[in-house]
């Protein structure tokens, strides 16, 4: 299927951007003990980008971005995986299909699926970070023969963390891809692997030179990830991360995202690590 | 008669060693391996050797009252297991057990510990790679120990 990277741009809703578009709830679906899956009916279809976020409002109790971590193919449905962290995600935990949810968006800048085109693939994960990496591991996927080598990294708290692990071993039997999963720790039934997830880089069989890493997780993480790159010979500007910040009108208007002299709603969430780098060093920000 | 020398040559965490040196490693080599279940270190054991996994998957591990083992880390092919020989008081703080049929070199540490005592040489060579080791060890377990993906509300 064909990669269009500029169709997501017709589906922000320019007329109003800060009204919402009430959305059925066709399907939820737990994931973890504190994580689930929200399918929504977007009676047309809604194209996006890997990597775009969504702001969700729960009707009465408040707005929260959320990244979409649905097929971009399938435009047809529109899935969100959500942590119940707070009062908007608690509240959107209790919701039933049926209910309806608002919708804006969507926004921000996504993967660079296309330009890994002909380039090896590192996508590495962590924690609920697999969510808005799942998009891009679609579309690479879906368009295997136009990549390199393809491994996913993910790295998570406990087995019972572990997100989306049907479709991890549904990639991981493919033979054209590598999989490996590792928890931080794990009681002794666990026979898979224990360990950061930066141990995991060293299993995947990339060249340094013409590969892509997508990175996605808790910033912590995605510091430790990039150094390990950056150590093994991945330039920085091939390293892209996907940043969280508090983003509340997802346009560039409010300021309460803006991290130096980005707004992470509207030029990110997804940057090259070149570019967040120095401002990751900086604490205040 | 065919020697270890050649396998431990090959490894990543030998490579570059004198041909003197591989030969007095291989003298305190010996190939072991290991079904899963098989301990290869027990907790508050004495510590008189280390392992080089050539293949399979073994679990560091501690028991945890109430918890029962919990494994800290996995090491698999190429990873060296066990640095407590190396240091006093040659104790092993930690249990590892073999998560699937595994096959390592095993190396004497009571044999290495005499030679390189001796041998200064090979003594600041084998201490710089254990130090990387540990180094990176370390690291992993700080970066646990922050435990980043926890529901931080």
């Amino acid at each position: 299927m064909p990669i269009n990277a500029d169709i997501a741009e017709d589906n922000t809703s320019l007329a109003d951007p800060m009204l919402p578009v009430p959305f059925r709830i066709l399907r939820v679906r737990k994931e973890t003990h504190d994580t689930f899956t929200l399918e929504l009916d977007p009676v047309n279809e809604f194209s996006f980008i890997p990597g775009q976020f969504n702001m969700l409002y729960v009707f009465g109790t408040g707005e929260v971005p959320i990244s979409i971590s649905g097929n971009p193919q399938k435009p047809k449905t529109l899935i969100h995986t959500i942590r119940a962290v707070g009062t908007v995600t608690e509240a959107m935990r209790k919701l039933k299909a049926g209910a309806c949810i608002g919708v804006r968006g969507p926004y921000g800048a996504g993967w660079p699926v296309e330009r890994a085109i002909g380039k090896d693939v590192l996508i590495i994960a962590g924690g609920l970070g697999l969510a808005p990496l799942r998009p891009a591991i679609y579309q690479v996927l879906s368009n295997r023969e136009k990549y390199g080598k393809v491994a996913i990294l993910y790295g998570t708290r406990t087995p019972e963390d572990i997100l989306f692990s049907r479709e991890l071993e549904q990639w991981r039997v493919k033979f054209d891809v590598a999989v490996h999963v590792t928890v931080d720790r794990a009681v002794s039934k666990w026979r898979g692997n224990v360990g950061v997830v930066t141990t995991l880089i060293r299993k995947a069989s990339f060249e340094t030179a013409r590969t892509i890493a997508m990175v996605c997780g808790p910033e912590i993480m995605m510091r430790f990830v990039a150094g390990d790159l950056r150590n093994r010979g991945v330039s920085l500007e091939n390293i892209f991360i996907s940043m969280e910040r508090n983003m509340k009108c997802a346009i560039g208007f409010c300021g309460h995202c803006q991290f130096g002299p980005v707004f992470v709603c509207k030029d990110g969430p997804v940057f090259s690590y070149d570019r967040m780098q120095p401002l990751l060093a900086i604490g205040e920000l | 008669m065919q020697t270890l020398e050649p396998m431990l040559a090959e490894q990543p965490f030998f490579r570059g060693l004198k041909g003197e040196h591989l030969k007095l490693l291989t003298g305190c080599a010996r190939n072991v391996r290991f079904e899963p279940g098989d301990a290869l270190l027990k907790e508050e054991q004495e510590a008189n050797e280390f392992y080089l996994i050539r293949e399979g998957k073994v679990a560091l591990e501690i028991n945890v009252p109430g918890q029962g083992q919990v494994t800290i880390q996995t090491l698999e092919g190429g990873e060296i297991l066990g640095w407590s020989w190396l240091v006093p008081p040659y104790r092993w703080m930690f249990g590892a057990r073999a998560v699937e049929p595994t096959r390592a070199l095993s190396l004497d540490g009571k044999c290495l510990r005499e030679k390189l005592e001796k041998d200064h040489d090979l003594g600041y060579e084998l201490l710089k790679r254990f130090s990387h080791i540990m180094g990176l060890r370390l690291q992993w377990t700080r970066m646990q120990l922050i435990d980043m993906y926890a529901n931080k509300r």
